[in-house]
């Protein structure tokens, strides 16, 4: 490990969002070492999304910062901040319904494929060797998250739990550096939730820092480098999820 | 340190969607379809030639309309402005200024767009609703202009004598010369739109329809992408109202009232919105079917919404989406 490699993939500082008189994410500050797992847990409504909302730019924080690879990315919106490598999926899935599993995958391609009008009409021999990289490419992501069999079915019509997994596949397709996964184990069944243990440790190997938020403990507890604990808006513990578990503030927090 | 996450895919595995038979006949059909109105109007000529010109005019601009409202969906009630600036351009380039059809035509073209854009910049930040209350508005606003602004436009008088397109010197004024002509329009739109709906363009507009935030997280600029869909859209209503007004030689402001409007939103949800073939038998059958009930022409406008709201009903897919159903794909 060099350095570089040490330098912290996302850094966020003092994250704060008001809503009124609700302070839902109050002055959280912690760090994602690039090639790690990092999970945040914490009990239903204690500002979980928010916060991941704060970092992928859908809101914009009261105050703090958010870095993203040392640069300050605070004021980006989605897109642009998705164009950087920092990548989400929703807690409440959001496909495109009336497209197919493998169409959903090629959209999540578009950062990583180039043309517009032109190439759409005049179809230039470029333009078709990338529509057939992006149709294997997608089709290839879909054998990973185990959704080959169900390729040309509408999103529409798939479980909740495959509806998931697309996503996953689907944000991936845009080859991010920071993955951020709200709740992706939610739904699915216990085959499935082991896959996607495996997957975000395969991701999160080859590069691909992944941020997640869970409910699903084993799942935390079997994926994750560091795991950070909000409770009412506020950090209350971080750490490897061995001690985590033994932190008496956690405890409280989870059966208090 | 940069490696790449396309190493911890598997082997490719490709898989092609199997095509049968029935699915190219299911998608064959409406085509064929619209080719017998069309020829059987090529043939008779006369004034069904006529009635199938105007219904392939339409074709063109509801094609557009689609890209908008089916790729993208967003809704726009303000084409008819677009149009507006297609056909004025050409009638008034051609009549006042003597150009010849082209250039008239691309200039109408570049001021449609740009007006496009001028408009689509603000308003496109609307949602929903709103949304469609300014495209509304635009509509008004152009049909206004044309009627106020005399000494160009020569209010509701209108512009006649706007000469037919000619090519190397022929003219297109027969029935079934205009019809040809149209037909090879009608061909190049649908081509283009077909290319556009299967590219990656295509899939940004139809991520943007799906969820704008889930394409927003994806790294499409939504924005940028609902303009480029609402300046496709003005493109193809600039074409179709300048080749209305060479082809009918006469333009005036009703011929882009609201009832266009109406017009070709009962054309795309008859047709089938967001497929090719959709806006093309769609503005067939709305032009053709009520030539066939010629008694009621007083109700024609009822008769409308009641084919839209039983089309609705009975087949929510439009016309395309019944053809479809012919295909019974095989459940895996």
């Amino acid at each position: 490990m060099s350095a570089q490699a040490q330098k912290a993939c996302l850094e966020v500082q003092d994250a704060t969002r008001r809503f009124g008189g609700l302070v839902a994410v109050n002055a959280v500050s912690f760090q994602v070492k690039p090639r790690s797992v990092t999970a945040v847990i914490g009990p239903n409504g204690a500002g979980k999304t928010t916060l991941f909302n704060l970092i992928s730019g859908a809101l914009s924080p009261s105050s703090g910062r958010v870095l993203f690879e040392g640069v300050d990315v605070t004021a980006e919106p989605p897109e642009a901040k998705a164009a950087r490598g920092l990548i989400r999926t929703f807690q409440l899935v959001k496909l495109f319904p009336e497209l197919s599993a493998v169409e959903n995958v090629k959209v999540g391609c578009h950062l990583r494929t180039r043309g517009g009008l032109l190439a759409a009409l005049l179809r230039p021999r470029w333009a078709r060797r990338m529509e057939a990289e992006t149709e294997e490419r997608a089709r290839v992501l879909l054998e990973l998250v185990g959704l080959a069999a169900t390729a040309d079915q509408p999103a529409a019509a798939l479980s909740y739990g495959q509806a998931r997994l697309l996503e996953v596949a689907r944000a991936l397709a845009a080859q991010p550096r920071l993955l951020m996964l709200d709740e992706p184990a939610a739904g699915l069944n216990a085959d499935e939730s082991a896959r996607l243990a495996t997957l975000i440790r395969r991701i999160a190997d080859d590069g691909t820092a992944v941020l997640l938020i869970e409910h699903d403990m084993h799942l935390v507890m079997n994926t994750a480098d560091e795991v950070v604990v909000v409770d009412f808006g506020k950090k209350i513990a971080q750490g490897a999820p061995d001690r985590i578990r033994q932190d008496p503030a956690v405890i409280a927090a989870y059966l208090g | 340190m940069n490696s790449s996450p396309s190493t911890i895919l598997p082997k490719a595995v490709s898989v092609p969607a199997r095509v049968s038979p029935r699915r190219h006949l299911a998608q064959a059909a409406p085509w064929l379809a619209a080719a017998a109105v069309v020829g059987y109007a090529l043939v008779v000529g006369g004034y069904p030639a006529t009635v199938v010109g105007f219904a392939l005019i339409y074709a063109i601009f509801v094609s557009g309309l689609n890209i908008f409202m089916g790729l993208t969906a967003q809704v726009s009630f303000g084409q008819s402005a677009f149009a507006a600036i297609g056909g004025y351009g050409s009638a008034i380039l051609t009549t006042q200024y003597d150009w010849t059809w082209a250039p008239a035509m691309l200039a109408g073209l570049a001021a449609a767009v740009a007006a496009a854009f001028v408009i689509g910049y603000p308003t496109l930040r609307l949602k929903g609703h709103y949304l469609s209350m300014a495209t509304l508005a635009i509509g008004l606003i152009a049909h206004e202009i044309a009627v106020q602004w005399e000494s160009v436009t020569l209010g509701y008088l209108g512009i006649s004598g706007v000469p037919p397109i000619d090519i190397a010197g022929f003219e297109l004024s027969s029935d079934r010369a205009t019809l040809t002509m149209l037909t090879v329009c009608v061909l190049a739109t649908a081509f283009a739109v077909a290319r556009i709906r299967r590219s990656r363009l295509g899939r940004a507009f139809a991520g943007l329809a799906g969820s704008e935030d889930a394409a927003r997280a994806l790294g499409i600029d939504v924005a940028r992408y609902k303009l480029l869909s609402f300046l496709l859209a003005a493109g193809f209503a600039s074409f179709s109202g300048s080749l209305f007004v060479h082809v009918v030689g006469y333009v005036s402001p009703e011929v882009f009232s609201l009832h266009m409007v109406i017009l070709s939103f009962t054309m795309l949800y008859v047709g089938g919105i967001g497929t090719v073939v959709g806006p093309v038998i769609g503005a067939l059958v709305v032009s053709v079917l009520p030539e066939t009930f010629r008694a009621l022409r007083d109700y024609q406008d009822l008769a409308y919404g009641a084919a839209l709201i039983l089309l609705l009903i009975f087949a929510p897919r439009g016309l395309a989406g019944l053809f479809a159903a012919l295909d019974t794909r095989r459940k895996p």
